[in-house]
């Protein structure tokens, strides 16, 4: 386990390799991050059945340190989306994601999550879950197998093992910002677009009353 | 039409006279009913003819006539065909009598009409939304209702084909994502309605009694494990007792039918994997024999054979999952479903091998299914329902059946009499743990069920305990078929005709229905000759099964809610489509 850590430049003497390891701060931290990722224990549609599958007999994503599923956002490291986001759902998920402590990383699992999928023209359907909150790792597929979901969660790891802590987010001074919870209005509205659904509702209502005024026009 | 149906006809006409009126646009059947007279049809159907079983209610937005039809389907609960009866109404203040006090169990079906259709039904109890949010912008499934990403009327979209470029919809859209708002919408003065209206319900219950207790309402979901998916349950409690429980859903609401509206018709058959995805075989069956019923056409043995052979194993990879996550709920947390997905690997490993995908199968087509066994797999099926399956499904009895703890917490929990089951238009499993040996593979054949040998597994307690059983019953039910299927397989062609990407429906409805894994799957076309379905309506189990989940619930404690669900074994995808 020791040649994992060590970096390279300190010369160990032979006799206590193997007991000791000269390694930098970020190594290490990385290292206890991404061996025991908890994945949220939050199914959303048919990628959730792939996911417990990766889960299960066959992948057993134990392996990689992952098997510790929490239904609690307060105590899980991952949101895996898996399935689709719809706008009902959405609020929902943005305030599991606030909960959820730092460091916290998202998984896009599947078409939906990452882009709205094949349901994308649906009416209550967010095409992609990363229009609300930031996503570390998009996994193609439909469903992705688990084989794509075991490389995505690699992805990951390898994304946390370039990480240092002297720039991740969690330790800067401003601190993380807070997703605002959307709202369900006529249709989903994000409060941090309020002044372009104002402007572009009222371009609409001066669109129609010009159209009714050109169709009232010849009868006048 | 056969003469036993004329019949029925003559008999229906004499009795209800003015009321009635036979359906005599071409492709269609039923009768129209008035409006004012609908109640006491529905009562009478019932009461005198039998016809005591309401599978499905929908509603269709005929544009062109200005008019709303909300179209009934009726069956006996000791078989036999379909009676359909529909009744009009105008497109505006579209209101129509509500059936709930005849069937309870069109209840939440009445409430999806309301909320995508936008038909009042008139002494309804509790006439809210159901899959949408109070508060939404109009009723989708309306003809002339447009969503954000609109482009055109009907697939296939001229911008992509047959010369156009793919381009990005977000692109065309002011906000660059799927949202809409209606003209002049000043969001800050926005007052969310909220779910006011949900919990306006659930207050204190006078039980009865004189000690002074204190009710709460617990909500369960839409994230939390035991719900399988987003569902999502209110429950006012008395200490732990369960005195009310309201089901909410729609948090995967995917707009299934509208989406199926702009498809062609053989686009809707991947789409009809993601509906129960646990089963996607039996769902292409379905909408294949509600296809293949318009086109009257019929596909070759080979074929009907294979069908046969992936629908059951389906049922058995179903099953056995919900008896993994069943166990689950009861806190056997994993080990059992470990076991259980450990064989559902095996026959996904089959699905592949057939159609490329573990769990969105897309086999099934017009007139046949999509490709032949490859080398080698039929060999595979045998060998699983021959020698290993029925050794597990025995194993799995073993370990399980006689636990302790599952008999505690099954047995006498969560009860459905076979008249609540009736009334609620229950289906499946459900409908026969409690009693009434209603399988549509017996009692309206399809396909070539007629010809296999096996029984309609029926078990008599109506609790939590005999819904796990019939389970293990249905599993070795669905063997058996499997076993005479592989056997009989004939060889031939798999398709009916050249495979076509572009089918011609003619203009008409149907009702096409099978027996799924979890009950009753219907698909409700009405086509107008055109490439696209005018109405594509799904009457999807897990969704009508809920209705008697506050029946089963009520007087059990909070924890019986949790097994009562996984009783039920519902999939978010159909539940909400
Ligand atoms: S990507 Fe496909 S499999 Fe996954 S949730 Fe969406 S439709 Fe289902």
């Amino acid at each position: 386990m020791s040649n994992e850590f060590n970096t390279p430049g300190y010369d160990i003497p032979p006799e206590m390799q193997g007991q000791v390891a000269i390694t930098t701060l970020d190594k290490i931290y990385n290292w206890g991050r991404r061996s025991s990722i908890w994945p949220m224990m939050f199914g959303l549609a048919c990628c959730a059945i792939e996911m417990i599958c990766t889960a299960a007999s066959r992948y057993d994503f134990a392996r990689f340190g992952m098997e510790v599923m929490r239904p609690s956002p307060r105590q899980a490291d991952l949101m895996i989306v898996s399935g689709t986001v719809t706008k009902k759902m959405i609020p929902q998920i943005v305030r599991l994601y606030n909960q959820m402590p730092e460091p916290k990383y998202v998984v896009a699992m599947g078409a939906c999550a990452s882009g709205g999928g094949p349901f994308k023209e649906g009416y209550n359907v967010v095409s992609g879950v990363d229009n609300y909150i930031p996503v570390d790792v998009y996994i193609p597929g439909c469903p992705p197998t688990p084989q794509a979901l075991l490389h995505g969660l690699i992805t990951l790891q390898k994304r946390i093992d370039a990480q240092s802590i002297k720039s991740v987010r969690w330790y800067q001074k401003e601190g993380t910002e807070v997703v605002p919870v959307p709202v369900l209005g006529p249709d989903i509205m994000d409060p941090r677009e309020y002044e372009l659904i104002r402007k572009v509702a009222a371009e609409k209502l001066q669109k129609e009353q010009a159209a009714a005024e050109t169709a009232a026009a010849p009868t006048a | 039409m056969s003469e036993q149906t004329l019949v029925a006809e003559d008999i229906i006409k004499t009795r209800f006279g003015e009321a009635v009126e036979a359906d005599g646009r071409k492709g269609y059947e039923g009768y129209l009913v008035k409006r004012e007279k609908l109640v006491e049809v529905a009562t009478a159907l019932r009461d005198e003819f039998g016809y005591d079983y309401l599978s499905s209610v929908t509603a269709v937005d005929y544009l062109p006539e200005d008019k709303i039809e909300v179209v009934y389907h009726l069956f006996k609960s000791t078989g036999g065909p379909s009676l359909v009866i529909k009744v009009d109404a105008p497109r505006e203040n579209t209101s129509v009598p509500s059936l709930v006090p005849v069937y309870p169990g069109a209840e939440l079906q009445e409430r999806e009409a309301w909320d995508l259709m936008g038909v009042k039904f008139e002494g309804h109890p509790d006439l809210r939304r159901i899959l949408m949010w109070e508060g939404f912008a109009g009723h989708p499934l309306r003809k002339d209702w447009r969503e954000a990403y609109f482009e055109e009327e009907g697939k296939p979209f001229k911008s992509r084909w047959p010369d156009g470029h793919v381009y990005r919809i977000e692109d065309k859209n002011p906000f660059a994502k799927n949202v809409d708002y209606p003209a002049g919408f000043d969001p800050e003065s926005w007052v969310p309605e909220g779910e006011a209206a949900l919990y306006a319900g659930m207050g204190a219950v006078d039980v009865g009694s004189n000690l002074r207790t204190d009710h709460v309402v617990v909500n369960l979901g839409p994230q939390h494990p035991s719900t399988h998916g987003v569902f999502r349950m209110v429950v006012t409690l008395d200490g732990e007792t369960i005195l009310k429980l309201k089901p909410v859903m729609g948090y995967l609401h995917r707009n299934h039918e509208k989406i199926g509206e702009r498809n062609t018709f053989l686009q809707n058959m991947p789409f009809t994997d993601r509906l129960d995805y646990l089963s996607s075989m039996s769902n292409n069956f379905g909408y294949a024999l509600a296809v293949e019923k318009l086109m009257g056409i019929k596909p070759p043995e080979r074929a009907e054979y294979l069908r046969v052979i992936m629908a059951e194993l389906t049922r058995i990879s179903n099953h056995i999952f919900a008896i993994g996550m069943f166990l689950n709920d009861l806190g056997a947390y994993f080990t059992p479903a470990l076991y259980a997905i450990q064989e559902r690997e095996l026959i996904l490993d089959i699905f592949e091998a057939v159609s490329g995908s573990r769990m969105m199968c897309n086999y099934f087509r017009f007139g046949g299914v999509a490709r032949d066994l490859p080398e080698g797999v039929l060999e595979k099926i045998r060998s699983l329902v021959v020698d290993r399956l029925p050794r597990k499904v025995d194993e799995l009895d073993l370990y399980l059946t006689n636990n302790e703890i599952i008999r505690a917490r099954g047995e006498g929990v969560g009860v459905l009499t076979p008249e609540q089951a009736i009334a609620y238009s229950a289906a499946g499993p459900v409908l026969r743990a409690s009693g009434v040996p209603y399988d549509i593979r017996r009692a309206d054949p399809y396909s070539i069920y007629d010809r296999f040998e096996f029984d309609v597994a029926v078990r008599y307690h109506g609790d939590v305990y005999d819904r796990y059983l019939i389970r293990m019953d249905e599993m070795r039910q669905s063997l058996r078929i499997l076993q005479q299927a592989v056997r009989d397989l004939p060889e031939g062609p798999i398709q009916e005709g050249k495979p076509q990407y572009q089918v011609r429906v003619p203009a008409g409805e149907s009702y096409g229905r099978v027996e799924g894994p979890k009950g009753e799957l219907g698909y409700y076309i009405v086509s107008n000759g055109k490439a696209n379905p005018w109405r594509y309506h799904v009457r999807a189990p897990s969704f009508i099964n809920l209705t008697a989940l506050e029946t089963m619930a009520v007087g059990d404690k909070i924890a019986d809610a949790v097994a009562i669900l996984g009783s039920i074994d519902i999939v978010l995808g159909e539940t909400d489509r």
